[in-house]
């Protein structure tokens, strides 16, 4: 068993989930509210990399990152290494794979909202702050909760970008899913199977405990 | 509840920010005929320096790719001299390298194959025309050195124009080999390196490729710019007898030995 890169898959997902959805609990909630020209193209480009091959992806992140473009050398001279084949390369990647999977379960939540609820909370005079904590964050509650699973699930399995951003560097970003494959090619047909089945059971409890916690949540407001 | 999980997620990702390696612990990469030879000449090595390597198998020209792009690697061994010279070219190399093996191919059939293990390819090429063989795998010839040293036995043999729909592509060799034992394939041209580790070996038979078919698998390694006091050890180790003991073991020619 590789306990480095599953060490290194779980801090992955921990910390693209801490990062994007915060991010996407502001972009959510603007998205459900806001009635601007072009919302469609938005929300289009924003679900772009739920279509998108994930070499697409990785090819442009390759490029875009990569030592041969402005972004990349700029990256290298304030930090002295580049920001493909690192750990926070993957990180990068990730928040943007993962973008859909955040944003729109949590635009889906404040969505179904009732304006009316809103109206009633600024009539009674309510803060805003107090109202999104008091009246909209409990009720959008369960679908954050979605965005947050499916984000930190869909990290621990994200394949094909990892492969082409990450360089399978163990410690660094050799993640479980990589691992595996690394063992299949080393004819370690053990290894990879043990690997494989904890990246199962993991992913089955995650979502398990999703749909939990969701159910209980819609009956305690339906 | 909510703010509690997010704080705990915080807290994580913070303590988790920290990753790089505090001490000197290189990534060297390698061609994937070294998976076996290299895996255990880099033990011995830890074991006598007390120091640590990161160790990544895969395809050289994957490798010499992502060296353009900024790669972290302090060591490439690749399986072909041609992308260590062209890197040194571009001035990412220490110097021009060492050539440290010669490799070889072999034909391997898994149990049960309608195909022999004949290095002539003449059972091949009868199992073409009559077809017995529907797959056949070898490693990627746009970037596996191993896969165009393939190809180029195969045309010598004049099997390529009726071998190539029936081809399945590794993306290195040993996912070749992987291909080709997996009962998938009906054989391949893999690593002769690879063939003679108990973990390959006990899947199917081989037999070696006669060397006059194919520009030599010249295997030159280098240390890269940023190649710290590790690095440059295990380059020296390498070449070594110890070391060479093992590359001869999995079959490698060594510079200034003959087969």
């Amino acid at each position: 068993m590789d306990w480095d890169a599953l060490w290194l898959t779980l801090r992955l997902g921990v910390v693209t989930v801490a990062i994007l959805i915060p991010l996407a609990m502001i972009v959510g909630r603007w998205l459900a509210l806001t009635h601007i020209r072009g919302k469609g193209l938005l929300e289009a480009t924003l679900a772009l990399p739920l279509v998108l091959p994930p070499t697409v992806v990785g090819f442009y992140l390759l490029v875009a990152f990569g030592s041969g473009s402005w972004f990349g050398q700029t990256y290298q001279k304030l930090f002295g290494h580049a920001l493909v084949f690192t750990f926070e390369g993957l990180v990068v990647a990730s928040v943007i794979v993962n973008i859909p999977f955040a944003v729109q379960p949590v635009q889906r939540a404040f969505e179904s909202i009732p304006p009316d609820l809103r109206d009633a909370a600024a009539t009674c005079g309510m803060s805003w702050w107090r109202m999104i904590r008091k009246i909209e964050l409990p009720l959008a509650w369960p679908g954050i909760l979605t965005g947050l699973v499916l984000t930190f699930a869909h990290t621990l399995g994200e394949f094909g970008v990892v492969l082409m951003v990450g360089g399978s560097i163990p410690g660094e970003t050799k993640t479980v899913a990589i691992a595996i494959y690394d063992r299949v090619q080393a004819f370690d047909d053990v290894g990879a199977g043990r690997m494989a089945l904890l990246l199962l059971a993991i992913s089955l409890v995650t979502i398990a405990l999703s749909y939990i916690f969701t159910q209980r949540l819609g009956r305690r407001y339906a | 509840m909510l703010r509690r999980v997010f704080l705990s997620a915080v807290v994580l990702a913070l303590t988790a920010l920290p990753v790089r390696a505090q001490q000197d612990v290189p990534v060297i990469v390698a061609a994937s005929d070294l998976q076996f030879a290299v895996a255990e000449i880099a033990e011995n090595f830890t074991k006598q320096t007390r120091r640590d390597l990161k160790l990544t198998f895969g395809s050289s020209g994957n490798f010499a790719r992502q060296i353009q792009q900024g790669a972290p690697f302090q060591m490439y061994l690749s399986a072909d001299e041609q992308f260590v010279f062209n890197l040194a070219g571009k001035g990412l190399t220490l110097d021009r390298g060492t050539l440290y093996a010669i490799g070889r191919i072999v034909i391997m059939v898994p149990h049960g194959s309608p195909l022999k293990a004949d290095g002539t390819l003449a059972d091949l090429k009868a199992g073409l025309a009559d077809g017995r063989v529907t797959k056949f795998s070898i490693a990627n010839p746009e970037h596996a050195p191993y896969g165009a040293r393939a190809v180029e036995a195969l045309r010598h043999a004049g099997l390529w124009d009726a071998l190539k729909s029936r081809l399945v592509l590794g993306e290195n060799v040993s996912q070749a080999a992987q291909f080709a034992t997996s009962g998938g394939a009906q054989g391949g041209i893999i690593a002769y390196s690879l063939v003679l580790s108990p973990a390959v070996s006990k899947l199917g038979n081989y037999a070696l490729i006669d060397d006059r078919w194919h520009e030599p698998l010249r295997q030159q390694m280098v240390l890269l710019k940023n190649a710290g006091e590790t690095a440059r050890l295990f380059y020296a180790y390498m070449q070594s007898p110890p070391a060479r003991a093992i590359m001869r073991k999995y079959g490698f020619v060594l510079p200034g030995e003959s087969s």
